[in-house]
């Protein structure tokens, strides 16, 4: 067995953990969060918009704060840690980098649609010319085979990324498959692996298990599994799970548990709960960032949120298409005449 | 059928993709292609029986008959041409982010910008969505604009990939200084489905006036002034107010006239371009009589 080794935690609460609260987080909340973490043990802290840096938009969703506001927010109490950014090259630009390395940002994870890692090369470059760990993140690995994923992972090796991620970002992935793409990714890579997880089919701590036994040095996740579709895996969970296999985390158990039954779930819009259309996202294999803007389309249209995600899983939408979801709306309305 | 002179400088996919479009011109006479090295596009070229010419771009810039040049390299070439061109009298569209002089939608600004000596065709998305802005905002007066491109992978060259943040950078200007919008945003997303989708663009506007049937009304007329030169534009979403915002998709098919149908991205900048030229050789041509 895998005991006494150690994995490195990255806390999303108040940047995947964004989208369940509409990006709505203010800097009291962010500070509160933050620093609970921080004081828990927590290494990375992510904070921004659900979408990265950049987020803030039409077709992502309006945030209460800047970028910049939100770092300010985060930045003072974090004494441990590291402030850590997403950012989505095609929506963040390497100027909102800049603009995170000035407010003391320590790390990037540079996420892109797993077959198009190149788009990221000057990201990386950039994070690695300002000092930060940069982390390379490939999102919906579940649409490619294996060799495809490591492909990907070795060009973010060859741009300089310290770290890289196979992230599940539709929680479409079951344990094995999620063996098959970390594994691959361990054997073919000489930086550290991560894993994100989304709990859509309920699987999230289950598959952050199974990227630990084949390797994953790093693993996400959300207090109280806040974040987009049905959530990620649950920190205070994780960190319980873990310490119970004998992984080191370097977090307190009773102290994250205290931060997301005190702090974050208080802020909680509703349940953390897999409905109906999560689930549908992780079984179609969704994006799962789609959730919230699908309902809202939904009902405007009168139609059932399941058939357009459906239907957006046929067409192979990927992360940032969230026009789509319109688009597909307006047609079955359309159709149905 | 009077016609004027062309040159295109870079013959690789957009390159040749021009020279086609080109030859199928009634205003242009293909005259030289020129590219650095031996290469597929150049030997395209003089198979069609064009000149060309290889790292020396005197052949064209001591042409005295060669008034329009086509530049499809790159932003740090064309920093290098302009000023040759510009000495040599040519009249320069520029395909490149260099942006050396304003930017130009056909159907939005051409007709104010027919004097100056260098053009920039802004990007694939502006072209596609400064119209749409530009559609709205006149009606309507745009406070902010947004846009969304999803392109296939397969159609993202090496020089969109590398340099990512340039897209969304100039789309954003464009859509503010040719668009009108007081504020604007881009967002580039590519996707790898297989068989590859075609270009779609998403532009929301939040208004002043939101008066769906004014607006619905300008968009319709400015589809069809686009459709004039890119005839795979369509309407996908007609505008959908709610509120103030303003919802309009787009869809880009190519010509197909070198580039495959799908790469609609990369056709409605070099149909935009050749309609820039038809323009310009109208013009001159006039001026040609009139001397």
């Amino acid at each position: 067995m895998s005991g006494g080794k150690s994995i490195r935690i990255v806390d999303s609460t108040l940047r995947d953990g964004s989208h369940a609260v509409s990006h709505q987080f203010d800097a009291e909340q962010i500070a509160a969060v933050a620093g609970g973490l921080d004081a828990a043990g927590v290494e990375y802290i992510e904070v921004a918009h659900g979408d990265g840096l950049g987020g803030a938009s039409c077709n992502f969703g309006w945030s209460k704060l800047t970028d910049d506001e939100m770092l300010r927010a985060a930045a003072p109490v974090i004494r441990k840690g590291k402030l850590t950014v997403l950012l989505l090259p095609g929506i963040g630009t390497k100027k909102d980098l800049e603009m995170a390395a000035g407010l003391g940002v320590k790390a990037v994870r540079v996420a892109i649609h797993v077959t198009e890692a190149d788009i990221g090369q000057q990201h990386i470059g950039l994070a690695k010319k300002m000092g930060m760990e940069a982390f390379g993140f490939l999102m919906m690995s579940h649409m490619v085979p294996p060799e495809k994923v490591v492909e990907q992972a070795r060009l973010f090796e060859s741009y300089g990324a310290d770290v890289v991620y196979v992230a599940d970002s539709a929680g479409a992935m079951l344990p094995d498959d999620v063996k098959a793409r970390v594994g691959a990714v361990v054997e073919a890579v000489n930086i550290p692996v991560g894993f994100h997880a989304h709990n859509n089919m309920t699987l999230a701590v289950a598959n952050s298990l199974a990227a630990a036994q084949v390797g994953a040095g790093f693993l996400d996740g959300t207090c109280r599994g806040l974040g987009a579709g049905a959530g990620n895996a649950q920190t205070e969970v994780l960190a319980g799970v873990l310490d119970k296999l004998g992984y080191r985390t370097g977090i307190d158990f009773f102290g994250i548990m205290d931060v997301a039954e005190g702090i974050v779930e208080p802020m909680m819009h509703r349940p953390q709960v897999i409905n109906n259309a999560a689930l549908m996202l992780g079984y179609a294999g969704v994006y799962s960032s789609f959730l919230l803007h699908t309902y809202r389309s939904a009902e405007k249209f009168g139609l059932d949120p399941r058939k357009i995600l459906v239907e957006l899983g046929k067409r192979r939408m990927v992360g940032g298409q969230e026009d789509m979801i319109i688009d597909v709306a307006y047609r079955m309305l359309q159709a149905k005449g | 059928m009077e016609r004027v002179s062309v040159a295109i400088i870079g013959p690789g996919n957009i390159g040749t993709d021009l020279m086609y479009k080109v030859l199928r011109s009634p205003r242009l006479r293909m005259d030289v292609m020129a590219g650095i090295e031996e290469s597929e596009g150049i030997r395209r070229a003089r198979d069609l029986g064009i000149r060309t010419t290889l790292g020396d771009l005197r052949p064209i810039l001591e042409d005295g008959s060669i008034r329009l040049v086509f530049d499809a390299t790159g932003a740090k070439y064309h920093l290098r041409h302009a000023p040759l061109l510009r000495a040599a009298g040519k009249i320069v569209i520029d395909l490149t982010p260099a942006a050396v002089g304003p930017y130009v939608v056909p159907s939005v600004n051409l007709g104010e910008l027919c004097g100056e000596p260098n053009l920039n065709m802004v990007t694939c998305g502006g072209q596609a969505t400064v119209p749409i802005v530009h559609a709205i905002h006149r009606v309507a007066v745009a406070r902010y604009a947004e846009m969304v491109s999803a392109i296939s992978s397969k159609s993202a060259g090496p020089g969109t990939r590398q340099n990512i943040d340039e897209f969304t950078r100039t789309t954003a200007r464009a859509i503010c200084k040719v668009g009108g919008a007081r504020k604007g945003k881009a967002i580039i997303v590519l996707n790898p489905a297989d068989p590859p989708i075609i270009m779609t663009n998403t532009v929301y506007v939040d208004v002043e006036i939101p008066d769906e049937a004014a607006i619905r009304d300008s968009v319709e007329r400015m589809v069809r002034e686009v459709q004039a030169y890119v005839p795979g534009y369509r309407l996908r979403v007609p505008p959908m107010v709610d509120g103030t915002r303003v919802t309009t998709i787009i869809e880009v098919e190519g010509a197909g006239d070198f580039l495959p149908k799908y790469s609609g991205n990369l056709d409605i900048i070099t149909a935009a371009s050749v309609a820039v030229a038809e323009k310009l050789a109208d013009k001159l041509l006039v001026k040609g009589v009139t001397q």
